[in-house]
């Protein structure tokens, strides 16, 4: 069974806060859902299913759903790190396709910020996970991961620093027209290659932001997004996938996305060449390169020079990207970044991104999240979807 | 090495696991091996994560390798190499690079393997330079 065409993204929201002290978890998860839902045009009580992620606080998603007051006949708490939200929508409209639900409710919210969390630099201990006792005791963090994973590109494939800056610099370009990102000044390569080293190669502004916040995300079936007044942008194709060390056969140069990609194009019945806007999940500026070359925007090796020279800026370059500003300048919430990526998507499909960033002819478009870590383990999921 | 030794947290054994750190305690490194694919896994597990077999054992590797990638963390006060090390025998392992300068890894350098103490567990398998 094919989901193209079978659901639509009724309602996006990103919380406006970046700092979050006064506000609790929760609220912060249910605030993003009032939003998502006023924007589709639909209330709580429209709500039948319910997903969410190892951000929502309490015992798979029950705290939430108790805490909102939702009357469920559907849940799912499918947990891949950031790229959650992104498999959601695509197990939203499995989901609504199978008649298991109607209207499908997607939250995201995190304080890190707010919690003082070293996020990118203390290692991080999973507990009674199988490789904790592998890996921990040699000081993995989330930044020296995915520098272990540039470290290995530039070794293969001649991938340089400054070709790493353009991935910021254009995210700075978009975010100088974001009111609300964390950072808006414009930086030039320059700038990023003389920021202080964190874990080579990656420097600090290779590194995305932390911030507090949360976003929702509404699918719905088709029936019901006919008869709301928003512009209809309908899920047309999806693919996930978790690739790890296989068993101690590590290759860091490519990602989950050469499955996941493929499986979400073929869906949709497009190619990249159709793609007008992608979001691409911007831990760091790493992660762009290798997700653009295994998503089949260029050949593998060549992200290096096809992200240089400004080829993400938006009304310069061939390939918009990340046109909010990203994880990179604008904003990470829970340390998760791919529901931003969604709701980005959706602005440009619907043509309500800021019109200094809005891509023309906007009517394919695609969201692409890498949750964990490209040095160890990840889920990567793709979504395409179009302007109906 | 200057700002100190950085402390190396201990890894927890458990049942599937408790003859490798054994192992590491008389300073062998241990990797999987399947009986049924004939082919070298890690970590070592009691299932093959390659082929699904059962037959898995632990053998003693030679200790020696390359370095497949890595990276020096700065910001932290005892800066530290992660790095995944290719084995002789083709398994990968996470690892660090200690005992040497930091500045002069380079992928593909040749290592040997050293035991590090943890606080208050058993060594942890390391590489060196060779």
């Amino acid at each position: 069974m094919s989901i193209r065409g079978k659901a639509y993204i009724a309602g996006v929201f990103e919380h406006p806060t970046r700092k979050a002290d006064d506000k609790s978890l929760a609220q912060l998860h249910a605030e993003s859902a009032r939003g998502a839902l006023a924007d589709a045009g639909l209330t709580r009580d429209d709500v039948d299913g319910y997903f969410c992620a190892g951000d929502a606080p309490g015992l798979g998603g029950l705290s939430m759903a108790d805490y909102m007051g939702l009357k469920l006949r559907h849940m799912d708490t499918t947990e891949t790190g950031g790229s959650s939200y992104v498999i959601h929508v695509s197990h939203a409209a499995q989901a609504i396709a199978a008649g298991k639900c109607d209207v499908a409710l997607i939250t995201l919210a995190g304080r890190p910020r707010a919690e003082g969390m070293a996020t990118g630099t203390a290692p991080r201990n999973y507990g009674a996970a199988p490789d904790v006792a592998f890996e921990f005791p040699f000081g993995p963090t989330v930044v020296n991961q995915y520098a272990m994973a540039a470290m290995r590109h530039m070794h293969e494939f001649g991938t340089t620093s400054a070709q790493l800056a353009w991935i910021k610099v254009a995210a700075s370009h978009h975010a100088q027209h974001n009111p609300r990102a964390l950072l808006r000044e414009v930086v030039t390569v320059e700038d990023v290659v003389n920021s202080p080293m964190i874990s080579d190669p990656l420097r600090r502004l290779d590194c995305c932001v932390i911030t507090d916040g949360g976003g929702a995300i509404v699918v719905v079936r088709p029936e019901i997004a006919k008869r709301l007044v928003r512009p209809r942008v309908k899920v047309i194709g999806a693919g996930e996938s978790a690739k790890h060390q296989m068993g101690g056969q590590v290759d860091l140069t490519y990602t989950g996305a050469v499955r996941s990609g493929p499986a979400a194009f073929a869906e949709a019945g497009v190619t990249p060449a159709d793609i007008k806007y992608v979001s691409i999940y911007d831990s760091f500026t790493i992660t762009v390169l290798i997700t653009l070359e295994d998503l089949g925007f260029c050949v593998k090796g060549e992200g290096g020079k096809f992200v240089a020279n400004g080829n993400l800026i938006s009304g310069v370059g061939k390939l918009p990207f990340n046109t909010d500003g990203g994880g990179l300048c604008n904003n990470h919430p829970a340390n998760r970044g791919g529901l931003t990526k969604v709701v980005e998507a959706v602005r440009q499909l619907r043509g309500e991104a800021h019109p200094e960033v809005q891509a023309k002819n906007c009517g394919v478009a695609l969201a692409h999240g890498t949750g964990g870590s490209l040095g160890t383990r990840h889920g990567s999921a793709t979504l395409i979807m179009e302007r109906e | 090495m200057a700002g100190g030794e950085r402390k190396i947290p201990a890894p927890e054994a458990n049942p599937e696991t408790k003859a490798f750190w054994e192992a590491a305690a008389d300073g062998r490194l241990l990797i999987g091996k399947c009986a049924s694919c004939g082919k070298p896994h890690y970590y070592p597990r009691a299932i093959c994560p390659l082929c699904g077999g059962e037959a898995t054992e632990m053998v003693q590797a030679s200790g020696r390798g390359v370095v497949y990638s890595y990276s020096v963390m700065r910001r932290v006060p005892v800066p530290y190499a992660l790095a995944y090390v290719t084995l002789d025998e083709g398994v990968t392992m996470m690892t660090n690079i200690v005992d040497c300068d930091l500045d002069a890894i380079r992928i593909g350098q040749r290592v040997r393997l050293v035991f590090k103490p943890s606080e208050g567990g058993p060594p942890v398998p390391m590489f060196t330079p060779a």
